[in-house]
C-alpha cells in the first residue's frame, strides 16, 4: 500500500529507533503524551513500546471523541431512536459503548433500528431512501470529522431533505489539551500532536503550548515511522532546550490548515458555552452544536431529549485513565469487572481507549501468566 | 447476538453451556472432544461426526452461497477433526414465500459443492416456518467422516517449537460478504473462499505423520480466534510474524479503510495446522503440491511463554497480543 | 477521529456534488471531494480519506523527502564522529 509500506520498512524503523536511543539522556526520564487515540492505537498495534528505550515514556491522552463522551449523551441519544419512526445510524465506534440501559448494538438487538454506517453521507442516503421514516445521525469525533458532517447538513438543506437530524456531540482538541495542562497531577514534557485534526485546523493553534507552556510539540504521522521521527524530532528539540510547533506529517498536514473545512464548519456549527467531558468536567468552549440557521437538523431541537447525567460508576476510574493520570492497569475495574466483552466505561470499547488498546494489544504480554477467560 | 460471531461468546455457550448439560462420561466416544465434532464407537468402528448451521445475508454473494458453505463448511470440520468426509444429512428452515427459485439454486449449490467435495449427500429434511420467523434461508448440515489412519490430533499434544502452517490468504470470506452488504459503499474485486480443504488436509497428514498435532478452519471470529483457543487449550504461547500472514491486497484495502483486522475476519476455504518442527517442512511441501494449496506458509510457532496467550511480531522488533474476536468485527472511523 | 487512508483517485464524477472514485489497493469507494473545494485534485492524486470525505491531497515530494530525511539519519552523528577525528573545535548539533 502506497503512503502506508513505506513508512513501516525496517530497516529505517532501525534507524529511527537508533537515532532515538542516541539522543535520549540515559540520565533523564521522558514523558511525552500522544493526545491523539488513533496515535494511541497505533502505538500499541504496531508495538513502538518495545521498540523505544525504557526512560521514554509514553503518557495517553484524552483525544478519543468516544471515550470522553459522557454516558448521558448516549443514553439522550438511545432514547431518540426508541420511537418507532427513527433511524438511529452512528459509526461503527459507539456500537458497544455502554449507556445506562446497553450499548446501541444491546438495543439493536431488542428490536430498535439501529444502523452502521461508515460516513455522514451515508446516513443522509438513508434518509432519502426511507421517506417514511426519520434517521437521526449520532455524530461524534473531533475536528477531523466535524466538517464532513458540517457538509452534510448543508447539502441536506440544499436539498431539503425534512427526514434527517444530526445529534451533535463534535468536541475541539484545543481545550482537551489546554485541561491536561493545567491539571495539576500532570507534568510532561513534550507533545505527539494530532495528526488528522491537523489537516483541518493546521499547526497555528498548538503555538500557545510552546511559547506559553514551554513544552515542544510536534503533529505526527500514524505509520511506525512517523512515530519514531516525531519522538526524534521532540527528543532534538529537548536537548536544546528549544520549545517549538513542528509538522512531521508535512505530507498530507498543511501548516495552515484546510479553509474549505474550516469555512463549512463555521456555516453550520457554533460553540457551545460548555460541554462535558468524560473525566475532564465541564469545559468551555470546547464543543460544537448546530447554529440557528440548521435547527431543522439538529436532534436536540427537533425532538425533546431529556439532557441526563449519568455519572460513571464509582469504582471506575476512566477520568484519571484519560487524563494520563493513572495507566489503564491502575484502574481497579481494569481486566475485572471491565473488559472489552463487558466493558463498564468508554475507554475499554473504543479502539481507540487506551483501556481498550492497552487489554487488546498489551497486558497479556508478561511471561508466566496464564489468564483465563472469566465469565461475565 | 456477539454469540454468533463467533470468538469468545460463542466459545462459552459450547463449553459452559451445551457441554456441561448434554455429555456424559459415559458416552461412547474416542479421545478428546471437541466443540462440535466427535469420533464414536459404532460397533467397535470409530466414525467422525459433526455438525453445524450456517446463517448468511446475503444468501449469495461473489464466490459462492450459503448452500456451498452449507456444505463445505461441514466438510471442513470433518477434515480439520484429521476425518475423510463421507456423507452429509441436513435441514432446511425456509421462511414462507421464499421463492421456490431460491431454494432450487441453493440445492444445486450443495449438489455441485457435495460433487467437487466427493461427499454424499443422503437425507435431508424441510420445515417451513412464518413469515418473518427465520430471515429466508438456515441451513443446517451434519457430517459423518472415516478418521485417517495414523491422525491423533489435540491440543494437549502440541508441543513448544512446533510450527503452525496456514492454508492461504486470510480475510476473503468475510470482506466478500460485507461488501456484498451494500451498506459501506465499498467495491472490490473479492470473492468468497469456500471450498473443501480435505485434499490439502490429506496430503499434510500423510507427508507429517505424528507430527501432526492440531488442526482448525479458521471460520467465525478468524485465525486470531482458532488460535488463542489453541493457546488457552494447551496453555502455550502462539508467536506469529506479521509478515508471515498471506492478505490479498483487496482485503488489506478494505481492512484498513473501515479500521478492521484481517486476523479477525472469517474464512471458508482454509485451515490452520500445528506441526512438529522436523515434519513443517515436508508438510508445508505436501500442501503446496495440491492444486490450490501453493499459497500454505508457516506463519508462526509454539512456544512456552506467555502462556495462553497469542502474540504478533514485526520485524523491526515491536509485538502485540492477538485476542479473540468480542462479538462482530465492526468498522471503525477513529 | 484518526483513522484516514491514504487513496489515488481514478475517476473524477460530478454528481451534482463533487465526488470521485478513490482506490485504496484495489478496494473502490466514492469519495466526496467537498472539502477539497480549494484546491480541487486530478485523476491519478492521492488524497487522504476520512469518513468518506477527502481531508487533504498527499504530497508525493513531501513523502519522498521524509523518506530520504529518516534514511539519514546517524548519517549525521558519523560524519560528527569523522569531524571531531579531525581534532577541530566543535559543538554539538
Amino acid at each position: 500500500m502506497k503512503f502506508v509500506d513505506e513508512f513501516r520498512d525496517s530497516d529505517l524503523i532501525g534507524r529511527a529507533r537508533d537515532e532515538i536511543r542516541r539522543l535520549a539522556d540515559p540520565a533523564r526520564h521522558y514523558r511525552l503524551m500522544e493526545v491523539c487515540g488513533g496515535h494511541t492505537h497505533a502505538i500499541y498495534r504496531f508495538g513502538l513500546k518495545d521498540v523505544l528505550p525504557s526512560n521514554i515514556e509514553l503518557i495517553h491522552g484524552p483525544g478519543c471523541p468516544v471515550c470522553v463522551l459522557p454516558m448521558g449523551r448516549i443514553d439522550d441519544g438511545l432514547e431518540l431512536a426508541r420511537r418507532p419512526d427513527v433511524i438511529f445510524a452512528a459509526f461503527g465506534d459507539m456500537m458497544r459503548v455502554p449507556g445506562a440501559h446497553g450499548s446501541p448494538l444491546e438495543h439493536k438487538a431488542r428490536g430498535m433500528d439501529v444502523r452502521i454506517v461508515y460516513s455522514p453521507t451515508d446516513a443522509l442516503k438513508l434518509a432519502r431512501s426511507n421517506p417514511g421514516r426519520h434517521v437521526m445521525f449520532f455524530a461524534i469525533g473531533f475536528e477531523t470529522t466535524a466538517p464532513s458532517t458540517a457538509l452534510t447538513l448543508m447539502r441536506a438543506k440544499a436539498e431539503g431533505i425534512e427526514n434527517f437530524s444530526v445529534f451533535c456531540n463534535h468536541v475541539t482538541i484545543i481545550p482537551a489539551i489546554r485541561a491536561i495542562l493545567d491539571s495539576p497531577d500532570m507534568r510532561l514534557d513534550g507533545f505527539i500532536g494530532p495528526g488528522h485534526v491537523s489537516t483541518v485546523i493546521g499547526c497555528r493553534p498548538y503555538e500557545w503550548i510552546a511559547r506559553t507552556e514551554g513544552k515542544p510539540i510536534v503533529v505526527s504521522g500514524f505509520e511506525p515511522l512517523d512515530l519514531l521521527q516525531s519522538i526524534v524530532m521532540l527528543l532534538r528539540q529537548l536537548r536544546a532546550r528549544r520549545a517549538g510547533v513542528e509538522n512531521q506529517y508535512q505530507r498530507v498536514v498543511p501548516w495552515e490548515g484546510n479553509r474549505a473545512a474550516l469555512a463549512a464548519m463555521a456555516e453550520v456549527f457554533e460553540l457551545r458555552p460548555y460541554f462535558e467531558w468524560r473525566g475532564l468536567g465541564f469545559i468551555s468552549q470546547s464543543a460544537l452544536r448546530l447554529r440557528e440557521a440548521y435547527a431543522r437538523w439538529d436532534a436536540e431541537r427537533v425532538f425533546d431529549v431529556a439532557g441526563v447525567r449519568v455519572t460513571d460508576p464509582k469504582a471506575a476510574q476512566c477520568g484519571e485513565v484519560l487524563k494520563g493520570v493513572l495507566k489503564p492497569a491502575q484502574c481497579k475495574l481494569f481486566g475485572k469487572e471491565c473488559t472489552p466483552e463487558h466493558p463498564v466505561g468508554a475507554l475499554m470499547v473504543s479502539s481507540e481507549g487506551s483501556c481498550a488498546a492497552y487489554y487488546n494489544y498489551e497486558h497479556r504480554k508478561t511471561a508466566g501468566q496464564l489468564r483465563i477467560l472469566t465469565p461475565a | 447476538m456477539a454469540h454468533g460471531a463467533g470468538g469468545k461468546a460463542s466459545r462459552r455457550l459450547v463449553d459452559g453451556l451445551l457441554a456441561p448439560l448434554l455429555y456424559r462420561q459415559s458416552d461412547p466416544v474416542e479421545g478428546d472432544r471437541l466443540a462440535d465434532a466427535a469420533r464414536v464407537l459404532v460397533g467397535g468402528a470409530s466414525v467422525a461426526i459433526t455438525t453445524d448451521s450456517f446463517v448468511v445475508t446475503p444468501l449469495a454473494f461473489p464466490g459462492g452461497s450459503i448452500g456451498e458453505l452449507a456444505v463445505n463448511g461441514t466438510v471442513n470440520d470433518l477434515a480439520v477433526g484429521g476425518a475423510r468426509p463421507v456423507a452429509l444429512v441436513t435441514t432446511l428452515v425456509l421462511e414462507a414465500g421464499l421463492p421456490t427459485e431460491t431454494l432450487v439454486a441453493e440445492l444445486r449449490a450443495m449438489r455441485r459443492a457435495a460433487g467437487v467435495a466427493g461427499v454424499a449427500i443422503v437425507g435431508g429434511d424441510t420445515k417451513v416456518v412464518e413469515h418473518g420467523k427465520v430471515d429466508r434461508l438456515y441451513i443446517s448440515t451434519t457430517g459423518l467422516g472415516h478418521p485417517l489412519p495414523g491422525v491423533t490430533l489435540g491440543a494437549r499434544s502440541v508441543r513448544p517449537g512446533d510450527r503452525i502452517l496456514l492454508s492461504g490468504p486470510i480475510g476473503d470470506h468475510g470482506i466478500t460478504i460485507l461488501l456484498a452488504r451494500g451498506e459501506l459503499d465499498l467495491e472490490a474485486d473479492l470473492r468468497s473462499d469456500t471450498r473443501s480443504v480435505f485434499p490439502l488436509v490429506e496430503a499434510l497428514a500423510a507427508a507429517a505423520g505424528p507430527g501432526l498435532r492440531w488442526m482448525r478452519d479458521p471460520t467465525r471470529g478468524g485465525v486470531a480466534t482458532s488460535l488463542n483457543e489453541l493457546a488457552l487449550d494447551s496453555s502455550l504461547g502462539i508467536h506469529l510474524s506479521e509478515e508471515a500472514i498471506p492478505v490479498r491486497d483487496e482485503v488489506r484495502g478494505a481492512c484498513e479503510l473501515l479500521g478492521l483486522d484481517p486476523l479477525h475476519i472469517a474464512n471458508e476455504g482454509q485451515f490452520l495446522a500445528v506441526v512438529a518442527a522436523e515434519a513443517a517442512e515436508r508438510g508445508l511441501e505436501a500442501i503446496r503440491r495440491v492444486p490450490g494449496g501453493e499459497a500454505a506458509v508457516v506463519i508462526g510457532e509454539v512456544r512456552e511463554e506467555p502462556q495462553a496467550a497469542v502474540l504478533a511480531g514485526s520485524r523491526y522488533g515491536g509485538t502485540r497480543i492477538v485476542d479473540m474476536l468480542v462479538g462482530d468485527p465492526l468498522p471503525r472511523i477513529c | 477521529m484518526c483513522l484516514a487512508i491514504p487513496g489515488r483517485i481514478v475517476e473524477l464524477i460530478t454528481d451534482p456534488v463533487p465526488l470521485a472514485l478513490v482506490e485504496v489497493t484495489g478496494v473502490r469507494r466514492r469519495v466526496d471531494l467537498g472539502l477539497l473545494q480549494d484546491d480541487m485534485p486530478k485523476v491519478g492524486d492521492w488524497v487522504l480519506i476520512h469518513v468518506g470525505f477527502a481531508m487533504s491531497r498527499i504530497s508525493e515530494e513531501q513523502a519522498t523527502e521524509q523518506m530520504r530525511m529518516i534514511a539519514m539519519l546517524g548519517e549525521d552523528e558519523a560524519a560528527m564522529e569523522e569531524v571531531r577525528g579531525y581534532g577541530l573545535e566543535g559543538r554539538e548539533p
